[in-house]
């Protein structure tokens, strides 16, 4: 049997859709430059997608037919060469909506794969977001905004052959960069972006992970139940409502907290969560009248805490709050878990609030893509910076 | 002016004959099985049941919710959320009614809806004619619907009674349909004996849906969106609530005929003058009227034919009637149906009688089909002698066209 190559690419349902497919049909095309037949697909369950929800493309090479059917044989790869993150964020989990269960960003890394991440942000704070793997692998970072467009708008910001180039240095094996450029040129037509390739082959480099660095959660697992062990009919019990909880400084009960669904979280979609300045807070109850998801529980002195293992970061509490920069959305990469506020605010009120001006302070702006008019323009400077000085 | 009808009309203690058609005697099953929610929608031949249950419900003979829906698609989905409620209901269509209402028939045995319909057998359309054929309640014979057909207004009230005692059993909550041939079941009057409504009260308890109601009280999710994770789990949740069918059925004959005093014998499949019979035909619905005089004038000619009319056609009774069908050296059976490009180009019947034998360990007649009555055309009993005819010369060892269309202009 010859060589089987798998490669995923994570990435966020609709807003990246695009991009991931473009990089999976050129990993394909570059292999078959070099005689290798491939297959490129987006992972069915995952479809249709929802906005920010994690999705995932894969791209299966092989040195020949037959070991290529081997590799097909099983619809998704067991084990994949190289893990594409098109979005820093993701490293902190994958949760597709039809597949619950949220599965570490390396899962399916081989001993000795990559994981190419697209950041702005140092490999420790990539690591620390990502969870611990038994055995070393490699981390490669592609320096750049994360590109957010959508299904009908394409934002050509050389994400895709950068990605490409990188892949032609930490697999070789795979392709070579000659042939990712001769692909550019076939399918884009643009000695520009056959450059952007070659620039990201020359300035990358990998480093590798540790089995002792990460996140030391281990994700929750569960057993699906047998046919006779299910319920009949379709039916399934409801999630219970809920009710008051304890203030954990005055010992005060009251407020609302509604029961959440155990195994299926929600937070893998969220790229920015909201920040809250519960001392400016009018409790006029908006933000938890207008949230899609039911993510605020109301504290027992009647505030607004936003759970962030239900919140998705759509914004909309930002956006219906009537106060300023009292609810701020900021970059997830600025968190390292899912804490309350409202319970490190009410511990220590003075910490809260240098620890709040710190996160919109330093804020750099994050979204989707669509959150105000103008804003990729915004973005250009610093895209052109990272392109001329990498 | 008239007296609005404001209380529903003492019960009947006593049986009582009258003269009904096919469809009055469904619409009296509702009444006596006191349904909570019905939907109509008209097409013919159903429509004669809406019009039946209408006059029961504007006489003030039977009190229940009476919504005429604007579409088969809404009347079955309507009657599907009442019974996730606890409603007992009922509805029926004809034809290409029943396959508009396609989408809520696929998921009423997938949620577990214990529904009664009556589908007045109609041709599909086109070209629109209102005669019988039964490839619409065929339809979903794949779905997990179970699918009765009857011969006789009588049979049709008793075995609506029976329909909801099965499909309401918390073993089976599956839908079933009932299959009244149009025009000769529906549009025509036989004499009918109305059983007393304490009998049926012993007969067919109040529908509970028990851990599976949809209520505040219960809160439950119905029909969530699932993945390949759980389907598979769940078909095989509807194939156990199907096969402990059989079982349910045979216990609800056996109760039926201790209360009503009405023998069915064997639940599944009537057997008319097989003891000594050398082949048999086979058939669904009222076909089997002339079939049965054709047997006896061909009795009398020392032409010892029987007949098989199968009632359940899901479940269906493979192993019986593979046992039973051992007994004839040759079997024809009667399809007033088509299945265009099935294996011989036979009817559904005939491959599903075939299908039952081929496992049977016992004796394999050969199996003739034959393709007759189409859209309402009479089966004659000159048709029936050409058809025996054949169904002797395989007996016979000789070859025979294994589907034969009979009745037609060639």
């Amino acid at each position: 049997m010859g060589r089987l190559f798998a490669i995923e690419i994570i990435y966020r349902g609709i807003f990246q859709k695009t991009l991931a497919k473009n990089i999976s049909r050129a990993i394909v095309l570059a292999a078959h430059e070099e005689g290798k037949p491939g297959i490129s697909f987006g992972r069915y369950g995952d479809s249709p997608e929802r906005n920010g929800i994690p999705a995932k493309n894969f791209a299966i090479v092989a040195t020949d037919d037959v070991t290529l059917e081997e590799g097909m044989a099983k619809y998704e790869p067991k084990e994949v060469d190289i893990t594409i993150a098109v979005d820093d964020t993701l490293c902190k989990g994958v949760e597709s909506w039809a597949w619950y269960g949220l599965q570490p960003v390396n899962r399916l890394l081989k001993p000795g794969g990559t994981l190419i991440v697209t950041s702005r942000e140092k490999p420790e704070t990539i690591i620390t977001m990502s969870h611990r793997k038994e055995y070393p692998y490699q981390l490669a970072i592609m320096t750049g905004t994360v590109s957010f467009s959508g299904l009908w708008a394409y934002k050509d910001d050389h994400t895709d052959v950068r990605i490409l180039g990188i892949i032609s240095r930490v697999l070789p094996d795979l392709f070579t960069l000659k042939s990712v450029q001769k692909v550019i040129m076939e399918v884009w037509k643009d000695p520009i972006k056959v450059q952007s390739a070659a620039k990201a082959f020359d300035r990358t480099s990998s480093i590798t992970v540790r089995p002792d660095q990460g996140n030391p959660e281990v994700p929750y697992k569960f057993d699906l139940p047998k046919w006779h062990e299910m319920g009949e009919g379709i039916a399934i019990p409801s999630i219970p409502a809920g009710g008051a909880f304890e203030d954990p400084e005055t010992r005060a009960v009251g407020g609302f907290r509604p029961d959440r669904n155990p195994t299926f979280k929600k937070y893998t979609t969220r790229t920015m969560r909201p920040v809250i300045n519960f001392d400016t807070c009018i409790k006029c109850t908006l933000c938890w009248l207008q949230c899609p998801d039911s993510c605020f529980d109301v504290t027992p002195d009647h505030l607004y805490d936003a759970n962030m293992l239900a919140c998705c970061g759509c914004g909309v509490c930002e956006a219906v709050c009537p106060v300023k920069e009292c609810v701020t959305m900021v970059n997830e990469t600025e968190f390292a878990d899912n804490a309350s506020q409202w319970e490190m605010w009410k511990k220590d009120k003075k910490g809260y609030e240098a620890w709040l001006q710190s996160k919109i302070a330093g804020r750099r702006e994050r979204s989707h893509g669509f959150r105000y008019r103008g804003q990729y323009e915004e973005q250009i400077p610093e895209m052109l910076n990272i392109a001329s000085e990498g | 002016m008239a007296e609005a009808a404001t209380s529903v009309q003492e019960h009947k203690k006593t049986d009582e004959t009258a003269l009904i058609t096919g469809s009055e005697a469904i619409a009296v099953a509702c009444k006596l099985a006191d349904v909570d929610v019905i939907t109509a929608y008209p097409i013919r031949p159903y429509d004669t049941v809406m019009q039946y249950v209408a006059k029961l419900v504007a006489n003030g003979e039977m009190d229940c919710e009476y919504i005429v829906a604007e579409g088969e698609h809404s009347q079955f989905e309507i009657v599907k959320h009442a019974s996730a409620c606890g409603a007992r209901v009922f509805c029926g269509s004809s034809g290409v009614g029943w396959m508009y209402a396609m989408e809520a028939l696929t998921v009423t045995p997938a949620l577990r809806i214990p529904m009664i319909a009556m589908v007045g057998n109609r041709a599909l359309d086109d070209p629109g004619a209102f005669g019988v054929e039964h490839n619409d309640a065929l339809a979903v014979r794949d779905l997990g619907w179970q699918l009765v057909w009857v011969n006789s207004p009588q049979e049709a009230l008793d075995t609506a009674l029976i329909a909801y005692r099965v499909s309401e059993d918390r073993r089976i909550f599956l839908p079933c349909a009932i299959s009244c041939d149009g025009a000769f079941l529906t549009h025509s009057q036989a004499l009918v004996q109305i059983p007393a409504q304490e009998k049926v009260d012993a007969f067919l308890p109040r529908y509970n849906r028990a851990d599976l109601l949809l209520h505040p009280d219960n809160p439950i999710t119905v029909a969530p969106q699932g993945n390949e994770d759980w389907v598979m789990e769940i078909r095989r949740q509807n194939f156990a609530a199907m096969e402990r069918t059989a079982g349910v059925i045979r216990e609800a004959y056996a109760d039926f005929e201790r209360i009503f005093g009405r023998p069915y014998g064997n639940p599944f499949f009537e057997e008319y003058k097989t003891e000594d019979a050398d082949i048999v035909l086979m058939g669904m619905g009222t076909l089997s009227t002339p079939v049965r005089v054709a047997i006896r004038q061909m009795r009398e000619k020392g032409k010892k034919v029987g007949l098989v009319r199968m009632r359940w056609f899901r479940p269906f009774a493979a192993e019986e009637l593979a046992n039973c069908l051992s007994r004839f050296s040759a079997v024809g059976v009667i399809d007033r149906d088509y299945s265009f490009g099935s294996p011989y180009m036979g009817g559904v019947l005939a491959g599903e009688v075939r299908n039952a034998l081929y496992p049977s360990p016992g004796r394999k007649p050969p199996v003739l089909g034959f393709i007759c009555g189409l859209g309402g055309r009479e089966v004659t009993v000159p048709d029936v002698e050409k058809m025996v005819e054949s169904v002797y010369r395989a007996a016979e060892g000789k070859s025979q066209p294994l589907t034969q269309w009979v009745g037609l202009r060639e």
